[in-house]
C-alpha cells in the first residue's frame, strides 16, 4: 500500500485512486475497497458507487468547481484536490472554499505534483493529507510544516488573522529601531 | 478615530518580533532549498519557482537578485547594507529598478542565502520580488510629505505588505501581481497601470463615521486590470469608494476570482487584465462582489486599532519648528542661477513649513539610468543622515529622494550632491530617462536599452535646450515586458528583435497619470510632469536602427517646438492636441528615412 502524510504523520493509504483514461473515458469501478473517484465518475455513476460495499471519495481536478460536490459531501469519506503542476495554485482556493464555505470536515487530500515545499501553504488552506509525488521522501518532508511559525493572514488553519491575535506584550519587543 | 491615523508623518516602519521572525525563517527555508538544489535533490524546474519568489533570476551572464525596497522607503543603515552587499557579493554596484527595487547583477547562487541573511539584519528581504505572487507594493515617492495628501500611503502599503507576504491561498497565482497605492489627490503611483491600483479618496457623501476626517470617511477607489507589458491596458474602476475597513476582504475577493479563473494555459494571457477584459469589467465586478458577499465583515476586516498599531511602528521624523519659507534660501535662489535651476527641477514642496524634498538624480549622462556604485550608496546615506533625518526614498523614475530637507540647508546639499554627481538638474525633463537594464544584462531583452539612453543624453547635453523643451518623460524598454514603462512615456522607445537584429519602435502620447494636483498645475516651483490622465502611447511607424534614435528624437522635438503655442504647452500636450500625424510625417518624410525604411523592408523580405 502506498504511503501518505496524514495529520503530519506518515501512514499507509487505504484509498485506491481511480483516474479517467487518456481519452476521457470513465474507469471501471472495482467491486470492493475504498475508492477515490474522479468527479466525472461520481456524476455519472453516483448510484452504482453508493450501492457498493466500500467507502467512496471524490477528487477534483484543479479546474473543477467545489460547488459541484457541495450538496454531496455527506456521502464522502475523503475529498482530494489534484495539482497537475506545482505552480497551478487553483487548488488552494478550492480547499479554502471546501472548508470554509461548504463545511467539509473530513480528510482533505492534496494529490498530484506535490512535494515538500508546498506543504506549509497547503496546510494553511485546510489540507490535512498529502500524497507526495513519486520519489519524494514523506518522512523528510514533515519538517516543512515548521517552515514558518506564524502567518499574517486568516486561513482555514488560522481563522483569525494575526492582527486580531497579537499579544501586544510579545509583539512590541521588536528588534528594530 | 483620530485623524492622525490617516494623515500621519511617517518615516521607517520598524519590524516587530513576528515580522523579524518570518523574514529570518524565510532565510532558513531558502538556504535549505538552495542546499537541496545544489545537492541535486531539487530539479531545476522545481527550484525555479522557489528561487523566483526570493527574487533570484538566472540571467544572461549570472544570477540576478532583486531585493525589495518596500514602497520605496529606505533607512540609511539599509542603504549602507546594500552598498556592503554590492561590494562583497557583486561587482560594486546595484541597479535601482522602476518598481522601487534594487537589483544586483552578479551574485553567485550559493551566496544568495548569505545575502538574504545580511538583508534580514536590517529588516530587508527579497520576498516575492519575482514569481507569480504579489510583488513589492509601490507608492508615491512623496508619500507623507505631499501637500495634497489624503492618507499616508506608507501605512496602507505596510498593511498590504503584511497581508500579501506568504499569503497561503494566493502564492501561486496565474501570473505576477502588482499593486500600487496612492494616498494623495494627484496620482503619482500610476494606479491605472497596475493589476490593482488603490487610490485613497474621501467619501464624497460628506462627514464619515470616523468623524475626524473633514469631508468624509476615508476609502479607496479600486482599479483593476491595468498594466503595461505586451498588452498595455488602462485599468478599470470597479469600486469608486471602498471604505477602508473592507480593504483586505475586498482584495481577497478579487484575488480569489483571479486565482480560480485567470488563464494558466498561456503565460502571455495570464495577467488579471486579460481576465477582466475577457469577462468585461462589469461582469468581473459582479463576480468580485458576489465573492465579497461571503467575506465582507469577516475576521479580515481591518480595525482602527490595527491601522493605528502599524502607524505606530513607523518612526516619526523629528521636524524642527520652523517659521515658514527660509529667507536665506530665497536670497540664494535669487543670487545663483545654477542653484535656482537645480532647485526648480529637483526640489519639491513639503507640507511641513520650512522643509523641502530633493531628488538626487541617478541620470547623469554616461551612467546607466538607475545604477549606483557602492561608494555612491554610502555617499547618499551620508547625505541623508546629514540633511534628511536618516531616511530616503527610491522613485519609480529610478532616482533617490531626500524627503525631509530644511530649506536653509538646500544650498549646502546642492553643493555636496554636485560634487558627487547627483545634482543633474533634469527631473521631469527629457534626459531624466526611465530605462530598464536591457540586453546588456537581462536575458528577456530583445535589445540593449542603456546605450540608447546614453546616446540620447549625449545628443541633448545642452541643458538650456533641454530646459527650453520643458517637461518630457522619455522611457525605454528593451523588450515588450515594458520594465522601462515605454507605453506611458511621452516618448516611448521599445527594443524589438527582427531576424536577430536589434530595432527600436517609437511611440508618442503616453502618460503615467495626473501626477500634479490640479490646483498646483503650472505654478512656479511645482516640477514633475503635470496634467492629463493615464494614457498609452501610439507607435509612430516602422522601427529604427539604434544609431538613428537620437536623430528621430531630435526630429520629434523639432516638430514640437515648431508647433507649440506657448512655452507652457508641453510636448505631450501638443501630441494630444495635434495627434501623431505631424510627427510621423516629419520623421518618415525625409529622404533619409524613406531610404532607410526601404532598406529595412528589403532586408526583412
Amino acid at each position: 500500500m502506498a504511503v501518505i502524510i496524514k495529520d503530519r504523520q506518515v501512514v499507509t493509504d487505504p484509498w485506491q485512486r481511480l483516474e479517467l483514461a487518456p481519452d476521457g473515458s470513465l474507469p471501471a469501478i472495482p467491486p470492493a475497497g475504498d475508492i477515490l473517484a474522479p468527479l466525472a465518475l461520481w456524476q455519472v455513476e453516483r448510484n452504482a458507487l453508493l450501492a457498493r460495499p466500500g467507502r467512496i471519495g471524490v477528487w477534483l481536478d484543479s479546474h473543477e468547481d467545489p460547488a459541484a460536490i457541495a450538496e454531496d459531501l455527506r456521502h464522502f469519506g475523503i475529498v482530494a484536490v489534484n495539482f497537475p503542476k506545482f505552480g497551478d495554485g487553483r487548488g488552494y482556493s478550492t480547499a479554502q472554499l471546501l472548508r470554509s464555505r461548504y463545511g467539509w470536515k473530513g480528510e482533505l487530500r492534496a494529490i498530484g505534483d506535490i512535494f515538500r515545499d508546498q506543504l506549509f501553504f497547503l496546510s494553511s488552506c485546510g489540507f490535512d493529507a498529502y500524497a507526495l509525488r513519486e520519489g519524494e521522501d514523506p518522512q523528510e518532508a514533515l519538517a516543512a510544516f515548521g517552515d514558518f511559525s506564524e502567518a499574517y493572514q486568516a486561513s482555514v488553519e488560522r481563522p483569525v488573522p494575526l492582527f486580531r491575535r497579537r499579544d501586544r506584550g510579545v509583539a512590541d519587543g521588536g528588534r528594530g529601531s | 478615530m483620530q485623524a492622525s491615523i490617516f494623515a500621519g508623518k511617517t518615516a521607517m516602519y520598524r519590524y516587530d518580533e513576528i515580522d523579524q521572525r518570518l523574514v529570518d525563517e524565510r532565510v532558513v527555508q531558502f538556504r535549505d532549498q538552495t542546499r537541496r538544489f545544489l545537492a541535486g535533490k531539487l530539479s531545476e524546474d522545481d527550484f525555479r519557482p522557489l528561487r523566483l519568489r526570493n527574487g533570484l533570476y538566472i540571467q544572461r551572464y549570472a544570477p540576478m537578485l532583486r531585493v525589495a525596497i518596500p514602497y520605496g522607503l529606505l533607512a540609511t543603515r539599509q542603504l549602507r547594507t546594500l552598498a556592503h552587499i554590492a561590494r562583497k557579493w557583486d561587482r560594486g554596484y546595484g541597479h535601482f529598478s522602476t518598481r522601487q527595487n534594487i537589483q544586483f547583477n552578479w551574485p553567485k547562487l550559493e551566496d544568495v542565502p548569505d545575502i538574504l541573511a545580511e538583508l534580514a539584519k536590517v529588516q530587508m528581504h527579497a520576498i516575492q520580488t519575482s514569481g507569480n505572487s504579489v510583488r513589492n507594493i509601490t507608492t508615491d515617492h512623496f508619500a507623507g510629505i505631499a501637500r495634497d495628501e489624503i492618507v499616508d500611503s506608507f501605512v496602507w502599503c505596510e498593511l498590504l505588505r503584511q497581508w500579501s507576504t506568504f499569503h497561503p491561498e494566493f502564492s501561486y497565482l496565474p501570473r505576477k501581481f502588482k499593486i500600487a497605492v496612492n494616498g494623495a489627490e494627484a496620482d503619482r503611483a500610476a494606479t491605472f497601470l497596475h493589476d490593482v491600483g488603490l487610490h485613497a479618496v474621501r467619501d464624497p457623501r460628506g462627514t464619515g463615521s470616523d468623524g475626524a476626517s473633514p469631508g468624509g470617511e476615508i476609502g479607496f477607489r479600486v482599479i483593476v486590470g491595468g498594466g503595461m507589458g505586451r498588452t498595455p491596458i488602462i485599468g478599470h474602476v470597479i469600486n469608486e469608494f471602498l471604505p477602508w475597513p473592507h480593504l483586505l476582504t475586498y482584495l481577497e475577493a478579487i484575488f480569489r476570482v483571479y486565482n480560480r479563473y485567470g488563464r494558466r494555459d498561456n503565460i502571455h494571457k495570464a495577467r488579471i487584465k486579460i481576465l477582466v477584459k475577457a469577462r468585461t469589467p462589469e461582469k468581473f465586478r459582479e463576480e468580485v462582489e458576489a465573492e465579497w458577499a461571503h467575506l465582507k465583515d469577516g475576521p479580515s476586516t481591518l480595525t482602527a486599532e490595527e491601522v493605528r498599531r502599524v502607524e505606530g511602528r513607523f518612526t516619526r521624523p523629528a521636524y524642527g519648528k520652523l517659521a515658514g519659507d527660509d529667507a536665506g534660501h530665497a536670497a540664494r535662489l535669487a543670487a545663483e542661477p545654477a542653484f535656482a535651476a537645480w532647485a526648480r527641477r529637483n526640489v519639491h514642496p513639503h507640507k511641513v513649513p520650512g522643509y523641502a524634498a530633493v531628488t538626487l538624480s541617478l541620470k547623469k549622462t554616461g551612467v546607466p539610468p538607475g545604477d549606483a556604485t557602492a561608494d555612491q550608496m554610502d555617499a547618499v546615506a551620508d547625505l541623508a543622515d546629514r540633511y534628511s533625518l536618516g531616511e530616503l526614498r527610491v522613485s519609480h523614475e529610478q532616482n533617490l529622494i531626500l524627503a525631509d530637507v530644511r530649506q536653509s540647508e538646500l544650498h549646502a546639499l546642492w553643493q555636496a550632491a554636485k560634487a558627487l554627481g547627483f545634482a543633474t538638474p533634469n527631473i521631469g525633463l527629457l534626459t531624466n530617462i526611465i530605462c530598464c537594464p536591457g540586453g546588456d544584462f537581462c536575458s528577456l531583452a530583445n535589445a540593449k536599452s542603456i546605450p540608447v539612453a546614453q546616446a540620447i543624453q549625449e545628443r541633448f547635453d545642452d541643458l538650456d535646450y533641454v530646459y527650453d523643451i520643458g517637461e518630457l518623460d522619455l522611457n525605454i524598454s528593451g523588450c515588450m515586458n515594458s520594465c522601462g514603462h515605454h507605453h506611458v512615456g511621452h516618448i516611448g522607445i521599445l527594443g524589438v528583435d527582427k531576424n536577430g537584429e536589434e530595432w527600436y519602435q517609437i511611440s508618442i502620447g503616453g502618460n503615467q497619470g495626473r501626477t500634479t494636483p490640479s490646483p498646483l498645475l503650472g505654478k512656479e516651483g511645482v516640477p514633475q510632469s503635470g496634467g492629463g490622465g493615464a494614457a498609452l502611447g501610439k507607435v509612430i511607424g516602422p522601427s529604427f536602427a539604434r544609431e538613428q534614435i537620437p536623430d528621430v528624437i531630435e526630429q520629434l522635438i523639432r516638430v514640437y517646438l515648431g508647433r507649440r503655442e506657448s512655452e507652457e504647452e508641453r510636448f505631450i500636450d501638443v501630441v494630444w492636441r495635434l495627434g501623431i500625424d505631424p510627427f510621423k510625417e516629419h520623421v518618415y518624410g525625409s529622404h533619409h528615412q524613406r531610404q532607410a525604411s526601404r532598406n529595412r523592408s528589403l532586408a526583412a523580405a
